[in-house]
């Protein structure tokens, strides 16, 4: 059987005023049924772009420059709008940081819950997407879900409100989920609550799971693997254990070196000088170049591939050469 | 209590929203009142800072943690309480009698792209606050205390003609930071000074605020929604909860061994790198608002250990054995 979602080599441009930039290149990941993916890294590295790109809901002047999205085996860069609606907020939900972004302020939960369940499914009646919908509620332990359906949204506080954004999420019984910084606007209790429910849904329903984030500690505890993006490349992927174990990546391991867990207490943590580059300023070669205590000459010159880091994490980095890949 | 840096006592801040006169008419008992809504941002707390220390305000969105360093810098007025300097008082000052406390105790925000004014030059940004504090200084020793605190935040003193814009995030940070810095300040407000920035910026902001306490003997009130952070700077922590502290410790036992079972949630719910998921305590029902609190403890509607006493008497902060404080029935019964 097909993988539930295989990306490959998607490249992501911009088409500025100022003139073309490249968001993301030779971005490859793939998905099982089931499975939870983290996706990291900091402000800007193109993890947003990506996460929109599978759903083909990037912004203007962004677009898919080149590379496939391969949900079930269909290629959705390339498919239709009409095909593309279809699929979007049915069989792949988006959840976004800010909950007002999904949720209509003027209009009842109810009445947005039925909304999109009629537009995926017109031959539902009135009880049966009121039951759906309270179903979903009650899955996302929303107490009181009847009285809740007659409330708008500004009558939810903040974890509420993502939770309701989850039922909706939910409502059409998606493959997968894309969850961009569900919880980052959000205390830590709350977001306990939100992450325990996610992995709870994906456990239950096979529910595949793109969690976007730059919280480590959060992927951590809840994926199984991750890809690390870092100036619209990803870096390194493997086993979320793994990789948070036994980084290959220069940038990764810095990432990890910089947390406050990895000093002692009230020692200089670990920085990691400079930077992220910004698209205009990509140096050549390897991007994380200009901050990497390891480069070498190579890495001013060629970007590194995907490779098979000496532990069988996936690294682009040149410290990880060619033979590697031939074990 | 003389060799505190700072004494808060009893400090108590709301904020009137009732808006106009005719908001604020109700009508009960068969007559009119004029009926005012307070938020209750914060109440009855007290704790010192001690000199060069590390001082941690945590807890929830809207908990207070804000308001509390705002009035200690006197940007809100206490409606309640005092707040001594060095042992001087200096919450009922006049501007010109706080003057020299004002150059003491500076502020640092969260957000580097709201708190630099975008006209201004690096330069202006920093000359203002230190002619204002030493109008003596001539042109030249104005100049080199500009290079000289650039380069202490790690930057580069040629940028100071440039505008705000001109930099990132941690940048601007840096900048702020030597806002404060140039006027010898021992005390620093640092309200979510990370917070906006990435991980690998954090780091080095993290690291220049502690270089500059060592150097400079530096206190902070730091606050912070990221935990490990706080638990990795920090000599002393105070857990707030809807305006009320609740406990408050070294950061080893606050972190290891925390008895509030407020500070217990919300340590349970800290994510670690590479810990097992799930497992945390999960409380009841949702934060209610600070315009009506919550009678006796301000958690008893959420806390699993609440009883009858909880919910009329509002427990004071009480000393245990291991020197930390608790506000809790609870605790203080032997029961948690
Ligand atoms: N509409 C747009 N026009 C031009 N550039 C854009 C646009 N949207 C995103 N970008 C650029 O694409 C790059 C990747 O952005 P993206 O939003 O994916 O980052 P991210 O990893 O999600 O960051 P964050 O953690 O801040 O959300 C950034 O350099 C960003 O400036
Ligand atoms: N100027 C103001 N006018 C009215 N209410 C205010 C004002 N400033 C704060 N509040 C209210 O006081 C309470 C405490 O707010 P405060 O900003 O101190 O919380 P905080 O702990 O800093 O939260 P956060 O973590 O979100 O920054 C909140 O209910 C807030 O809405
Ligand atoms: S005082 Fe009572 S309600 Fe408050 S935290 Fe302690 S046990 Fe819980
Ligand atoms: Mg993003
Ligand atoms: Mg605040």
């Amino acid at each position: 059987m097909a993988k539930l979602l295989e990306v490959r080599d998607l490249v992501i441009r911009f088409g500025l005023r100022t003139g073309e930039v490249t968001a993301t290149s030779g971005v490859s990941f793939s998905l099982d049924r089931g499975e939870r993916l983290g996706l990291v890294g900091e402000s800007g590295a193109g993890k947003s772009v990506t996460g929109f790109s599978i759903i083909n809901l990037i912004s203007k002047p962004g677009y898919i420059a080149s590379g496939e999205v391969n949900f079930n085996g269909e290629n959705l860069a390339r498919v239709s709008p009409e095909r593309m609606r279809q699929i979007r907020g049915n069989r792949i939900s988006m959840i976004f940081q800010d909950p007002m972004m999904t949720l209509n302020p003027v209009l009842t939960i109810g009445t947005q819950m039925t909304e999109v369940l009629h537009r995926h499914r017109p031959e539902l009646s009135r009880e049966q997407a009121r039951d759906i919908a309270l179903d979903k509620l009650r899955k996302v332990h929303i107490p009181s879900p009847e009285k809740r359906l007659e409330q708008y949204p500004h009558e939810f506080s903040g974890g509420m409100r993502q939770r309701i954004i989850i039922a909706i999420a939910l409502l059409t019984d998606p493959e997968l989920i894309i969850a961009d910084e569900p919880t980052t606007a959000l205390d830590v209790t709350i977001q306990a609550e939100i992450m325990d429910l996610l992995m709870e849904l994906c456990e239950k329903d096979g529910m595949g799971l793109i969690l976007i984030t730059h919280d480590l500690a959060v992927v951590s505890q809840v994926t199984q693997n991750i890809a690390v993006m870092y100036a619209g490349r990803i870096v390194e992927k493997g086993p979320t254990s793994r990789v948070i174990a036994q980084p290959q990546h220069p940038y990764t391991r810095g990432l990890i070196a910089a947390l406050p867990q990895s000093s002692r207490h009230g020692e200089r943590l670990n920085q990691i000088p400079g930077m992220m580059p910004t698209l205009k300023d990509m140096p050549p070669g390897c991007a994380f170049n200009p901050r990497c205590p390891h480069v070498m000459e190579i890495c001013h010159r060629q970007i590194p591939a995907l490779r098979p880091g000496s532990n069988g994490n996936m690294a682009a980095c040149h410290l990880y050469p060619e033979e590697n890949a031939h074990e | 209590m003389s060799e505190s840096l700072l004494s808060v006592r009893n400090l108590t801040r709301h904020f009137d929203i009732s808006g106009g006169l005719l908001d604020q008419i109700r009508f009960s008992g068969g007559r009119f009142h004029r009926q005012k809504t307070l938020v209750r941002a914060v109440n009855n707390i007290s704790f010192d800072i001690l000199p060069g220390e590390t001082f941690s305000v945590v807890g929830e969105s809207g908990c207070g943690k804000s308001t509390l360093g705002r009035t200690i810098m006197g940007l809100y007025a206490p409606n309640a309480g005092e707040i001594h300097y060095r042992g001087d008082r200096i919450d009922n000052l006049d501007p010109r009698s706080l003057l020299p406390y004002r150059r003491k105790m500076q502020m640092v925000f969260q957000d580097p792209y709201a708190s630099l004014n975008p006209r201004k030059t690096i330069r202006q940004t920093l000359e203002a606050p230190l002619r204002y504090h030493n109008p003596k200084l001539s042109n030249g020793e104005v100049q080199d205390r500009i290079e000289e605190v650039m380069l202490q935040v790690g930057s580069d003193p040629q940028w100071i003609s440039r505008l705000p814009h001109e930099f990132s995030g941690g940048q601007r940070q840096r900048i702020s930071i030597a806002r404060a810095l140039i006027v010898d300040p021992e005390f620093i407000v640092a309200d979510e000074p990370i917070s906006a920035l990435d991980v690998s910026i954090q780091a080095q902001i993290l690291n220049l605020m502690m270089d500059l306490q060592q150097q400079r003997g530096l206190a902070y009130l730091f606050v912070a929604h990221d935990l490990s952070v706080v638990e990795h700077i920090s000599d002393r922590v105070g857990v707030m909860y809807l305006g009320t502290m609740c406990e408050l410790a070294e950061t080893a036992a606050l972190f290891e061994n925390p008895r509030h079972p407020y500070t217990r949630a919300l340590m349970s719910a800290i994510p670690r790198l590479g810990g097992g998921p799930g497992g945390h305590v999960r409380l009841r029902g949702e934060v209610p608002t600070p315009i009506n609190l919550p009678s006796g403890c301000v958690f008893h509607g959420r806390c699993p250990h609440a009883n009858d006493r909880c919910r009329v008497e509002i427990p004071g902060l009480r000393r245990l054995d291991d020197g930390r404080q608790v506000a809790c029935h609870g605790v203080e019964e032997g029961r948690i």
